[in-house]
């Protein structure tokens, strides 16, 4: 008979279950792809039927989707670091099967942040790009994803993969406080924080929402990305497990005959 | 010297370009291991942790 301690532990473990995952991720991708492309429509419309800046124009509208691409570039850095803990901490089964689907999700979103703040910078500033502590420091995140991309790539030991980029993401963490507050440390090109402040938002409400909402539909289409890239690479193990199983098996009776 | 509109649209069309790319590519990588997972169960290899009889809990 199972007693409720063990019934705690065992509703605790299944959590740790692919298996478990795999029948989630089927429930919730429907309603999450459903719920992004909802805030994408509401989002681009606000986008382009709210006024331009009185400075800057039309060219304004490039914020609502260069900002959110810079905070998910970040926010998916932070969801590896979590998992990389994960990994090194706890031993969980899905931790280093979240890091690893996340890396290319993380470098389109830091590519997307880099491109359309040149596009940006160009109108605004007179230049596409300056080696300011900001901009480097992204460019710096884009090549870690890159990186670990590749790392993860490169190694044909799962295991042993999961550790070694587990200690890198760790380690390249602390990349994140310094792009959030190389506006403030050093003497930047790019304007320091207008959104996330300790005195709250400095941003006329014209601009803050549809900001916010792109913010919001970037992060679900985030979400529901990375929720399926997890699903494949469960997906992309067991087909792999179970063609070594199916060789190990034929080996077997190769021997036997 | 492109102006201002061009300069929203050049923006506006990479992002469209990248996350249609992003979303394509998980998309079709999902086909693709669903796909070989199909294959695998016809050829009669299954998980040794799958379950034996359809009714049976995992």
């Amino acid at each position: 008979m199972m007693n409720d301690q063990s019934l705690a532990i065992r509703k605790f473990s299944d959590l740790a279950n692919p298996t478990r995952f795999l029948g989630l991720a089927e429930r919730l991708l429907p309603w999450f792809s459903g719920l992004t492309a909802l805030l994408f429509v509401v989002g681009l419309y606000l986008c382009f039927t709210t006024q331009g800046d009185y400075q800057q124009g039309e060219t304004v509208r490039i914020m609502y989707i260069h900002v959110p691409a810079a905070w998910l570039s970040m926010m998916c850095y932070t969801v590896m670091a979590l998992s990389a803990l994960g990994t090194l901490v706890w031993r969980h089964p899905l931790a280093d099967v979240s890091a690893r689907a996340a890396a290319p999700i993380g470098a389109c979103f830091t590519l997307l942040a880099l491109v359309t703040g040149s596009l940006w910078g160009k109108p605004m500033w007179g230049t596409w790009w300056v080696w300011d502590a900001r901009l480097t420091s992204v460019f710096v995140l884009f090549l870690m994803y890159l990186g670990l991309i590749a790392l993860n790539r490169a190694m044909d030991d799962p295991g042993k993969a999961a550790k070694v980029s587990a200690i890198l993401i760790l380690v390249g963490f602390v990349n994140i406080p310094i792009i959030k507050f190389s506006v403030e440390w050093w003497n930047t090109l790019h304007q320091p924080a207008s959104v996330m402040r300790l005195d709250g938002p400095k941003i006329d409400p014209e601009f803050l929402w549809p900001l916010l909402v792109m913010a919001l539909a970037f992060s679900m289409l985030f979400f529901t990305l990375h929720i399926a890239a997890m699903r494949n690479e469960i997906w992309r193990r067991r087909v792999t497990s179970m063609r070594r199983q199916a060789a190990r098996n034929l080996g077997m009776e190769g021997r036997k005959a | 010297m492109m102006s201002h509109t061009g300069y929203v649209m050049a923006s506006y069309g990479t992002a469209a370009l990248m996350v249609a790319g992003l979303i394509l590519w998980v998309f079709a990588d999902g086909r693709g291991r669903r796909r070989e997972l199909k294959a695998l169960d016809d050829a009669g290899i299954r998980r040794r942790s799958a379950p034996t009889t359809a009714g049976e809990p995992q």
